[in-house]
């Protein structure tokens, strides 16, 4: 050890450690590493689900055998999750960008896009609201 | 000091300006939409990446070094992704309750997504590659590329489906669902998830987290059963 000097800690004890904002960034490195397991499990398994699905349940998982984890972590996720839209920004304007990828066809897809997508909401919903009353299954609302 | 040009040509070759542009443009998105009272036209994607495609068209910016900038918000889709547990998690106890209905709401709706998008397009005259890369526009995009690829389609034109299939099915979801007068947050939640992917599970969130929750669910499970039932509902029309 070189010269000691007995330094004024002016933060210390004083200021709490910023806590919160350590607990993000561990949650947010962690969160990367479930992607990064789920992607190389879909890789190395050849699976037709994508990393990322896998990394969210893989996730679940561990929320559900940790629920301390969970308590941990249910802020960082509503966080990222709060603005999902914006992330799919660069890719819409891809879209427009790349619009004469639809071709001559361009309005028979279109017409099968907006048709097709209503028809699916509306059997899709129509058959959980079918099964939900045959079975029994009721949302508990406020 | 620096010309004009000569900073334009620094930033539209650097990450920053792309960057800020996405946020800005997805920040008045979200406005237009507040201002709107939430009409699901005022899309906050739509909104923002009809400004930003003008914007590249008038500066005659190419998407490449647009996507330079952009790629750091695109990144966030796979950390999001794996971020649903939190939702799912807190919705765990209703998820419990309704796993027959969901599994019946899958399949329903993931096979009319697929074989009702192939029919109306086959009868207005789409064949071949494009009608394969139609197949799998539900799901979410990198399955959805993956198939495509898989059927012989177009993996651009695929991702372009899918993205315009999501933007779809956020907009009419409201709309449609109170028409057919269905209030149950997961039925309209999950429907959503299975036609419409992460766009559908992104516009869920805004209105409703159980909703939310639940679209996500629809979402990955979509994305195994569409690898699993594309290939063979396409072989109906070839």
């Amino acid at each position: 050890m070189g010269t000691f000097l007995p330094l004024p800690t002016p933060y210390a004890g004083r200021i709490p450690p910023d806590k919160k904002a350590t607990i993000m960034v561990l949650n947010f490195a962690l969160i990367l590493a479930f992607q990064l397991v789920g992607e190389v499990t879909s890789r190395a398994l050849a699976l037709p689900v994508p990393g990322p699905v896998i990394g969210m349940a893989l996730l679940l998982a561990s929320f559900m055998t940790l629920p301390k984890l969970a308590a941990r972590m249910l802020e960082t996720t509503k966080g990222l999750l709060a603005h999902l839209s914006l992330l799919f920004v660069p890719a819409g304007v891809g879209v427009i960008s790349h619009a004469e990828a639809l071709g001559q066809s361009g309005v028979a897809m279109m017409t099968a896009l907006v048709l097709s997508t209503a028809l699916a909401l509306a059997a899709g919903a129509l058959t959980f609201v079918g099964l939900a009353r045959l079975t029994g299954s009721r949302e508990d609302r406020p | 000091m620096t010309s004009l040009p000569e900073i334009w040509s620094y930033l539209s070759e650097e990450p920053l300006l792309w960057l800020t542009a996405t946020l800005v443009a997805y920040v008045i998105g979200d406005a237009a939409f507040r201002a709107s009272h939430g009409n699901p036209l005022v899309n906050p994607v739509l909104v923002a990446m009809i400004l930003l495609a003008g914007i590249l068209w008038g500066t005659g910016t190419p998407y490449q070094t647009y996507f330079e900038g952009a790629q750091f918000v695109h990144f966030l889709l796979g950390p999001a992704t794996v971020a649903l547990a939190g939702p799912l998690y807190s919705n765990l106890h209703l998820v419990r309750r309704a796993l027959v209905p969901m599994l019946g709401a899958l399949v329903v709706g993931s096979v009319t997504a697929i074989a009702s998008a192939l029919w109306i397009a086959q009868a207005l005259g789409v064949e071949g590659a494009q009608l394969a890369s139609l197949a799998p526009k539900s799901t979410t995009a990198p399955v959805a590329i993956g198939i495509s690829e898989q059927l012989g389609g177009l993996p651009t034109l695929t991702a372009a489906l899918v993205i315009l299939t999501g933007i779809i099915g956020a907009v009419i979801v409201t709309p449609l669902m109170n028409a057919l007068r269905i209030r149950d947050w997961r039925a309209r939640g999950f429907a959503v998830g299975v036609s419409a992917h992460g766009i559908g599970t992104a516009r869920a969130f805004q209105v409703n987290e159980t909703a939310g929750a639940f679209a996500g669910i629809g979402m990955g499970l979509n994305a195994l059963l569409t690898a699993l039932i594309a290939p063979y509902v396409l072989s109906l029309f070839l």
